[in-house]
């Protein structure tokens, strides 16, 4: 018969664990020979590396930063050959602002320092609230640096979501919650289509006040990207939250609308939407209408990713317990209030990958505008190879414009993961 | 019922039950598509009383609290809780959801809030009470929980017991005439059940009319007045307690005590 009583008479003491899991032997042994294989592995990998770092950082440092053209930096960089960097140097400035007036390089790059301003509280909770003022003067800041003119346009289009302000608080208490949402929806449309040009127009009679126009053609490279990404990153992600509430909603109608709109969009290849703003467009519009390419660009960049967006947030939700909704409901919250504190939170922060992978998708996806003809930095890439001097040039010239993209793609995806690991809550 | 105002059984403390009706429920039925989960309900609930609803699975009785708080839609007959009917106005239904509180089997506290901010949440945006009177009620009843020192936490740092008397609170915290409890310690673990019946037997003694769907039949004889039995959507008996357990009338009621009172 086994002996199975046992009594403890003395407790260990904690002890250091073994050499091998401990320190930089440890960490090799985890990390890269814990077995034969494993080993193998290893070694492989940083032959493949070496090996890969040995062909291109020859290649990269080469003094050719002054070459005037592909011949002087052959001459210069002699048989061994190496990168030719001459053509950034002449050139960046184009890659960055296009065809942009270089007298008024300031105004795009004030455009983009005052983003990082307006974007800081919304990003960071550690930055004062106050900050969100200018981030909702923002948006009509933007367009009128960018592309100038007078100053009464963006205070006129201001006006609009103020004369939306006071109708709904007008019309809600008399008539109730409905009927001052519609009134706050079609009262600023009204004005913006009709009565915003006169009255900005009016004032500047009155007061004239402005920068000097820029036009849209003027516009491109990486200012161009950013400009259409930043806008319909700005705007598809309030338009796919709704699209997401509307394909879960109760009513008939806006259910068919939401679904059809969705599937729509994303079985249609963005290209086509870009063909459609640039040239089917005009058709359809009224003639003598000057419906700006790049507004027109944006508004179809916007749709095609709130569909996506729509598809990523709608899994958030779906990932949500009943439970949420009903102790939501329970407690006397309204739609809107549950959804706004306890729905879209949860929602929001499950499908911040998500999100964010369709926001460096869509950034990415502002190159195709070349095609219809848009001088993003792609688009500029093609004028600069046809130049005599540089012609024949591609690795330079595409790495550059790929480092840009990389810089900004790479920052969203770092902010997603500090984003993720700040709303972490508790360990569920 | 209130004659049942004195309930004669040992070791309670005696509880008082008004005359004024908190719900009245006639001729509610509701269907699940074809299926009748609710049979022709017909209940009255009287302020203060504290009942506890009973029965197998599937017999209908979170559906019948979830009605009250129209987390369930009724398709017939009439549901009136203080006064104010249940109807597809949606005034209404705001109205008596900030006024009849609900604890929920799996707590469904709000994880990306705090408890203190779980708890003032619905004070400060429904009620619209100023935030520092929110967070000194909050913090009233998290102390009336045993549980103030957690405020600042997130609800997955809390064990299953503590979370669900973080739930009572915030329901408490919007002062509620009813309270609805919908299984509250049937996911919980054995040694964490007590704390969560200690705070509801505080509660009931201080007079809150209560709806208990819940097997704890020891909690039943503890506080409850009335203990009502339902099986396949319908009220099979209901009687106060010490009746109840030693004087079923039905079979069904006999062969359920039997069942879950026999090990």
């Amino acid at each position: 018969m086994h002996k199975t009583q046992f009594v403890r008479t003395q407790m260990l003491e904690p002890e250091e664990p073994p050499v091998s899991s401990r320190g930089m032997v440890g960490w090799l042994h985890a990390n890269l020979f814990s077995n034969a294989f494993n080993a193998v592995l290893s070694l492989l990998s940083l032959a493949a590396i070496y090996w890969i770092l040995s062909q291109v950082l020859p290649w990269m440092f080469s003094p050719t930063w002054y070459g005037t053209s592909l011949e002087n930096c052959r001459e210069i960089n002699g048989p061994a050959g190496g990168a030719c960097w001459g053509v950034i140097r002449e050139r960046w400035l184009q890659l960055l602002f296009g065809f942009y007036p270089s007298e008024l390089y300031w105004r795009p790059i004030a455009t983009f320092l005052l983003l990082a301003v307006a974007l800081a509280p919304v990003l960071f909770t550690s930055v004062p609230r106050k900050l969100m003022y200018f981030t909702a003067v923002y948006p009509f800041l933007m367009p009128w640096l960018l592309w100038g003119g007078s100053i009464w346009n963006p205070i006129v289009a201001a006006m609009g979501f103020a004369l939306g302000y006071g109708v709904y608080r007008v019309i809600y208490d008399h008539f109730g919650n409905l009927a001052a949402s519609i009134g706050a929806l079609v009262a600023p449309v009204l004005w913006w289509l009709f009565l915003a040009a006169p009255a900005s127009s009016l004032l500047q009679g009155v007061i004239p006040l402005g920068i000097e126009p820029v036009q849209s053609r003027l516009f491109g490279g990486f200012m161009l990207s950013l400009t259409i990404g930043v806008v319909g990153i700005a705007l598809s992600l309030p338009l796919g939250i709704l699209l997401a509430l509307g394909r879960q909603s109760d009513l008939l109608i806006v259910r068919s609308l939401s679904v059809g709109f969705i599937e729509f969009i994303r079985g249609v290849p963005l290209i086509t939407l870009l063909f459609v703003a640039s040239t089917l467009l005009n058709i359809f519009m009224p003639p003598g209408t000057n419906f700006d390419i790049i507004l027109r660009v944006i508004i179809m960049v916007t749709l095609f990713a709130a569909a996506y967006m729509a598809e990523v947030i709608r899994g958030g939700l779906a990932a949500l317990p009943r439970g949420q909704y009903e102790a939501a409901d329970a407690l006397g919250l309204d739609f809107w209030l549950a959804q706004r504190l306890v729905i879209m939170p949860q929602a929001l922060k499950i499908s911040i990958p998500g999100i964010v992978s369709t926001f460096i998708g869509m950034f990415k996806d502002t190159t195709l505008v070349s095609i219809i003809g848009l001088l993003d930095p792609l688009g500029l890439l093609r004028s600069i190879r046809a130049d005599a001097n540089w012609n024949g040039i591609v690795w330079e010239l595409y790495g550059f414009v790929a480092l840009l993209f990389f810089i900004a793609c790479f920052s969203m995806s770092r902010y997603s993961l500090y984003l993720e690991r700040k709303l972490r809550t508790g360990h569920q | 019922m209130s004659d049942a105002a004195q309930i004669p059984a040992p070791n309670r403390p005696t509880l008082t039950v008004s005359d004024q009706v908190a719900i009245q429920i006639t001729h509610m039925n509701k269907w699940y598509g074809q299926f009748h989960v609710l049979r022709d309900i017909n209940l009255t609930v009287y302020e203060g009383e504290r009942i506890v609803i009973a029965g197998p699975s599937g017999s209908g009785k979170s559906t019948l609290i979830r009605c009250i708080n129209r987390l369930e839609e009724h398709q017939s007959g009439s549901i009136l809780v203080d006064g104010t009917e249940l109807s597809s106005d949606l005034k209404n239904i705001d109205k008596i959801r900030s006024e009849v509180g609900m604890v929920f089997q799996h707590f469904n506290l709000f994880p990306h809030l705090t408890i203190l901010e779980n708890c003032t949440l619905a004070p400060i945006w429904v009620r619209k009470v100023p935030r520092r009177e929110a967070v000194e009620t909050a913090m009233h009843f998290l102390e009336k929980v045993k549980i103030p020192e957690q405020a600042n936490k997130f609800p997955g740092q809390l064990s299953g017991g503590q979370q669900q008397r973080v739930a009572i609170a915030r329901s408490l915290c919007m002062k509620p005439k009813i309270m609805l409890f919908d299984e509250p310690t049937s996911a919980l673990d054995p040694e964490m059940i007590k704390e969560v019946l200690d705070t509801m037997i505080e509660l009931a003694e201080e007079g809150m009319t209560m709806l208990c769907v819940t097997h704890e039949m020891g909690f039943a004889q503890a506080v409850a007045n009335r203990v009502i039995f339902m099986d396949q959507g319908q009220i099979v008996e209901q009687n106060e307690p010490y009746e109840f357990f030693n004087n079923p009338k039905s079979d069904r009621t006999k062969l359920f005590l039997s069942q879950i009172l026999g090990h």
